[in-house]
């Protein structure tokens, strides 16, 4: 569904260009003739958010780089020296850290978006796989980055987290050990790391490619769940999707800026502040908030090697939603009982990430093991079920009608 | 240039299979430095050899921390009381059964030796804390008995034994 471009270039030079490297058309064809639902809610411009905000990682990340040394003996004054020395430091290393958090603020609601309006289903799948791989990679290049300060939460989670792979049988000591490049997280770490969280970032940009190719040839999904039909159900891209973007794009840097310049530290964690001691683990380690949901899963399973898995399970298991939910009907719109288990599975997602900040004791830990239960019950249970036994309301014939309906 | 397609297996297609393997051979060779390199270097090797511990000044019940390649090592002084604890235990009872002499080297019953990492996923635990009276890990709640073994919490197995020996009644070579 690439838009049928009328791409000519009055200018001669263009002309010339376009010849013999057809870019200008391309990027008409995908940005600008591009027909996009007219029936597209703000939820839609997250895709939009994420890809400004990858821009703003990148560049405010090419620039620390500039100032940081890897190294366990100077990691964390050069971040201090950041601080406090380099001139607008503190404001490049606060949008840089603040920017992972609005990053996954975005990815979060962008996900959820995705799950409510079923635009993970046929012809959609690969798209959404290609998500899934995305948000895997975010996790990593996240977790990477937060190990650079070299603070005591840097320094012991990159120990727990590394340490997931020794609950593999066997060979989980040979591997950790592997990818420590020592006997325990050091030096030759915080290197490798540094290295890796820089590779990773323009990864994701390449996976972003595939994943817009995917939704350029599928063609978007919108809040009616149901495809285009007519040229009368669709806009240009541009101006339409452009502005509405441009503009949820400025609402977002506000609060984006709010944080950075308001309550920076507000979404860190004060221990990452005290220098890595390899001697002393902090009294309540907890990773960063976008990670909690899955360290609570971790916690909640009483054996390691288990926990683990269920805590890989829970985020693999997104790749093959697009077949586990049998349902035809992609909207939640049309879908009453899909609609409350959505909120359900809203919820049990927002509590186990208060559980997975609380400390991992009584009635946390009874709590956290209901919610996994839920959680994996969402996928393999209820969301199979609901399209065999679920009576959905009757779709509209056309984008168009829905929207009249409305009004 | 037009192919002709043959049913037979022509010397052309063993020169495609050949180049092929060789390759393919080449390519995974390559993959050996590349991974290879990842591995501890010379220096974090040399710089993990053996050391001696002074047990002299531990005092009795003390538990200290010395460090044998980048890990903390624990040496507890246990009190008699605290030997007992670890001897009056139903073995086949714990999770991972290991008895208390299998944990201590002969004759010197009061010391203790282990790797100071929380089997589970990797944290130091606070020593004299926990219900057993040995260490509770803070980050999951593993909790381990005066011999060094779990006994409720999410790790697997007990406080690792560092490989030691005793050069003296008051000093020990950890490595």
């Amino acid at each position: 569904m690439s838009g049928h471009s009328t791409y000519q270039p009055q200018n001669a030079f263009l002309q010339w260009f376009e010849k013999r490297l057809p870019i200008g058309g391309l990027i008409h064809s995908s940005f600008v003739a591009y027909p996009t639902p007219k029936n597209l809610n703000y939820w839609w411009t997250f895709g939009g958010i994420l890809s400004f905000m990858l821009g703003v990682q990148i560049i405010t990340g090419i620039v620390l780089a500039m100032h940081y040394t890897p190294h366990v003996d100077l990691a964390f004054k050069s971040v201090e020296g950041i601080m406090r020395d380099v001139n607008y430091g503190w404001l490049l290393r606060y949008l840089h850290s603040n920017g992972a958090s609005m990053f996954f603020i975005a990815v979060y609601i962008h996900i959820f978006r995705g799950m409510y309006y079923g635009s993970y289903k046929e012809p959609r799948e690969v798209l959404w796989i290609l998500g899934v791989i995305i948000y895997l990679l975010m996790m990593a290049t996240g977790f990477l980055g937060y190990t650079l300060p070299w603070g005591q939460m840097s320094f012991w989670g990159a120990t727990v987290i590394t340490n997931f792979f020794s609950a593999i049988p066997g060979v989980g000591e040979a591997i950790v050990t592997w990818l420590w490049g020592g006997y325990a997280v050091g030096n030759p770490t915080l290197n490798r790391f540094y290295s890796l969280h820089y590779l990773l970032p323009f990864v994701i940009a390449g996976v972003v490619v595939l994943h817009v190719w995917a939704l350029h040839v599928a063609g978007q999904n919108n809040p009616a769940g149901i495809e285009p039909k007519s040229d009368k159900d669709t806009v240009p891209f541009t101006p339409y999707a452009t502005v509405k973007d441009g503009f949820f794009i400025a609402v977002f840097c506000i609060i984006f800026a709010w944080f950075v310049f308001y309550t920076p530290n507000f979404l860190g964690h004060a221990d990452n502040y005290i220098p890595a001691n390899p001697a002393v683990t902090p009294q309540h380690i907890v990773p960063e908030w976008y990670y909690l949901p899955f360290y609570a899963i971790l916690r909640a399973i009483p054996n390691k090697l288990l926990g683990v898995c269920a805590l890989f399970g829970s985020i693999l298991i997104l790749a093959f939603l697009p077949w586990l939910d049998t349902s035809k009907v992609r909207s939640a719109r049309y879908r009453p009982l899909f609609r409350q288990f959505f909120w359900l599975f809203f919820a049990v997602c927002i509590g186990l990430g208060y559980l997975g900040a609380m400390p991992a004791e009584g009635i946390y830990v009874t709590i956290a093991r209901v919610l996994t239960f839920y959680y994996f019950a969402h996928f393999i249970i209820v969301l199979p079920l609901l399209g065999i036994f679920e009576k959905t309301k009757p779709l509209p014939n056309s984008i168009s009608e829905s929207v009249l309906s409305k009004a | 240039m037009t192919t002709v397609p043959s049913a037979e297996h022509t010397r052309r297609d063993f020169l495609y299979i050949a180049t092929g393997s060789v390759a393919a051979v080449g390519a995974a060779a390559t993959l050996v430095p590349l991974i290879t390199q990842m591995n501890p270097d010379a220096s974090t090797i040399a710089a993990g050899a053996p050391i001696e511990v002074d047990l002299a000044p531990v005092a009795d019940g003390q538990i200290i921390k010395v460090f044998w390649r980048s890990k903390p090592i624990f040496i507890f002084h246990r009190t008699q009381k605290e030997i007992d604890e670890a001897k009056n235990v139903d073995v086949a009872t714990l999770p991972d059964p290991e008895s208390d002499a299998q944990r201590t080297k002969p004759g010197h019953e009061p010391w203790l030796v282990v790797i100071g990492i929380c089997t589970h996923l990797g944290c130091i635990p606070i020593a004299h804390e926990g219900e057993y009276h040995g260490w509770f890990c803070p980050c999951h709640g593993s909790q381990y008995d005066t011999a060094g073994r779990i006994r409720k919490g999410p790790a697997p197995k007990n406080l690792v034994l560092p490989p030691y020996q005793f050069v003296s009644d008051t000093r020990i070579r950890i490595g």
